[in-house]
């Protein structure tokens, strides 16, 4: 074989190799496009008006989710399933954000944490790697760590609205996601980074709870759930 | 152990939860069985990662050696017994290499990719480098590929002290599959490209170091040698990763050096005498050296 024989060889599968990403790329500008449509329905919930109807828009949000299964369907035929990891890093930033707002759509509904088995039916795929394509753990943290900052949004708006129950919802909720972080033993990557974050959510609602039990409106909120259930 | 120390710090941290609502302690532990499982595979995952990365180091430091021994070939006499040695090196290497192949058995191999292809790269040079002493031709990636399969048979004592690891994967096919095929790894396409890039970077030196010998057939062959590599990475141009291009600016000042050394062999090699070529090129380097620093 000669030198430029082995090129040739190479650059074959070079360019058969930008191929395969050019088309991953395509699906995951559609892909974003959708994550960017069910945020913009679920942030409605930070308006005034926005707690009233929130069964309302997570059905709308959960449309959504139909077309994101479309499209992660389409994702998994462009690439041998196998090589999961090699194209990873084109749709690692989607899935994270997809796994966020499937995340805060299940709080919405339920005030419960998404498994991560939960997660991967939502979006489609698969929660186990050896079954194809699948939600990587990292992924999946991540996506949650982003809903924690999320939370404590909503609990300081909810406040704004009225609504002084749920911040204490919102406490108990990210405290559980806190102890549950604390078990991990994270290296110093973008996982570790994004965890550091997690403590001043933690802050921020427990302010918030503060600032409500101070003034004793948490009282009123808790007879209120409890006259409610 | 200590997950159960965590987990009673937070009740103690957070009294408030336990009498309020029922549901809520009872969400608190599954959603704690759901991370504890995740601490299971994260460390599980970065242990494998942090072994992989000792095995590429470990794999980069003994190439490198290979090449330094590879260079002696130049002034020594008995070019056999270095090529002998280099091949006795390279079987070592290759062991670590069946060992990253092992830690990877029902893996994904992109997964951990990161972690050990500085060390590949350097294999690929090392290999190339010897190969080419050896046969003045460029290994391609099948020839090293080929060396990189390993049979179970060749030695049990080595199962032995790898068979934890093996034991640790909870999948039962991860082991059936292993029994019938033997270990591989095949090098990336990039990680060839990457290695070779950089024995284009050996050779320069070897082109430089033969004639400092008064060798003047070899620097000629060399500098055909790499015009012929440097066509082939052209021709490649910027289909690759990111890296391949800036190899290629590289690339680009090793031939200028060989040529350069070429062109003035040619020009005054009948007028020096032989002793004192390296003189005239030890010169030369330096000054070239001194063009790069401002460019």
């Amino acid at each position: 074989m000669s030198v430029s024989e082995v090129f040739v060889t190479l650059h074959n599968s070079l360019s058969a190799d930008q191929d395969i990403r050019e088309e991953i790329r395509k699906v995951v500008q559609g892909l974003e496009q959708t994550a960017r449509e069910i945020l913009t329905v679920l942030q409605g919930v930070h308006q005034g008006t926005g707690f009233k109807d929130i069964p309302q828009k997570c059905l709308k949000a959960r449309e959504h989710f139909s077309s994101v299964r479309i499209q992660l369907a389409s994702l998994k035929t462009k690439f041998p399933v196998e090589q999961y990891y090699r194209f990873h890093e084109h749709w690692r930033f989607v899935l994270q954000r997809l796994v966020f707002l499937a995340a805060f759509l299940v709080y919405l509904e339920s005030e419960t944490l998404v498994t991560r088995e939960a997660t991967a039916a939502v979006l489609g795929i698969e929660s186990d790697r050896d079954r194809g394509f699948h939600l990587d753990i990292e992924d999946y943290l991540s996506g949650i760590l982003t809903l924690a900052s999320e939370l404590s949004r909503l609990a300081v708006n909810s406040v704004t609205a009225g609504d002084y129950s749920r911040p204490l919802r919102i406490s108990t909720f990210i405290n559980e996601l806190d102890s549950g972080f604390r078990l991990l033993n994270l290296k110093n990557d973008s996982l570790r980074k994004r965890y550091d974050g997690l403590k001043y959510d933690v802050k921020k609602v427990e302010e918030v709870v503060y600032d409500l039990s101070i003034r004793g409106l948490s009282k009123d909120a808790a007879t209120v759930v409890g006259s409610g259930e | 152990m200590s997950s159960g120390g965590f987990r009673k710090r937070k009740h103690e941290n957070f009294p408030q939860k336990r009498g309020e609502k029922n549901s809520n302690v009872e969400l608190s532990s599954s959603v704690l069985i759901a991370f504890k499982s995740f601490q299971h595979d994260l460390d599980a995952r970065y242990d494998r990662y942090e072994r992989l990365v000792k095995l590429g180091r470990d794999i980069t430091i003994e190439s490198k050696r290979t090449i330094f021994l590879l260079h002696r070939i130049t002034s020594s006499p008995n070019k056999e017994e270095i090529l002998t040695e280099s091949e006795s090196k390279l079987d070592v290497i290759r062991q670590k290499i069946k060992q990253i192949a092992q830690e990877l058995v029902g893996e994904d191999i992109y997964q951990y990719h990161r972690a050990f292809t500085p060390g590949l790269q350097e294999y690929v040079e090392a290999v190339t480098f010897q190969y080419f002493i050896k046969t003045h031709t460029l290994m391609n990636i099948e020839e090293i590929n080929k060396q990189l399969v390993f049979t179970s048979e060749d030695d049990q004592h080595e199962l032995k002290a790898d068979s934890h690891n093996v034991s640790e994967k909870s999948s039962a096919d991860g082991n059936d599959k292993q029994k019938q095929h033997p270990w591989s790894l095949a090098i990336t396409p990039v990680d060839y490209l990457l290695g070779v890039a950089d024995l284009t970077g050996e050779l320069m030196r070897l082109c430089i170091g033969s004639i400092g010998n008064g060798d003047i057939d070899t620097p000629f062959d060399l500098s055909q040698f790499l015009r012929q590599i440097y066509d082939g990475f052209s021709y490649i141009g910027n289909t690759g990763p990111y890296e391949i291009s800036r190899k290629l600016y590289t690339l680009k000042q090793s031939l200028a050096k060989v040529e350069n050394a070429c062109y003035t062999l040619k020009v005054r090699g009948s007028e020096i005498p032989k002793h004192m070529l390296a003189d005239v090129f030890a010169a030369k380097a330096e000054m070239m050296e001194q063009v790069e620093g401002i460019s």
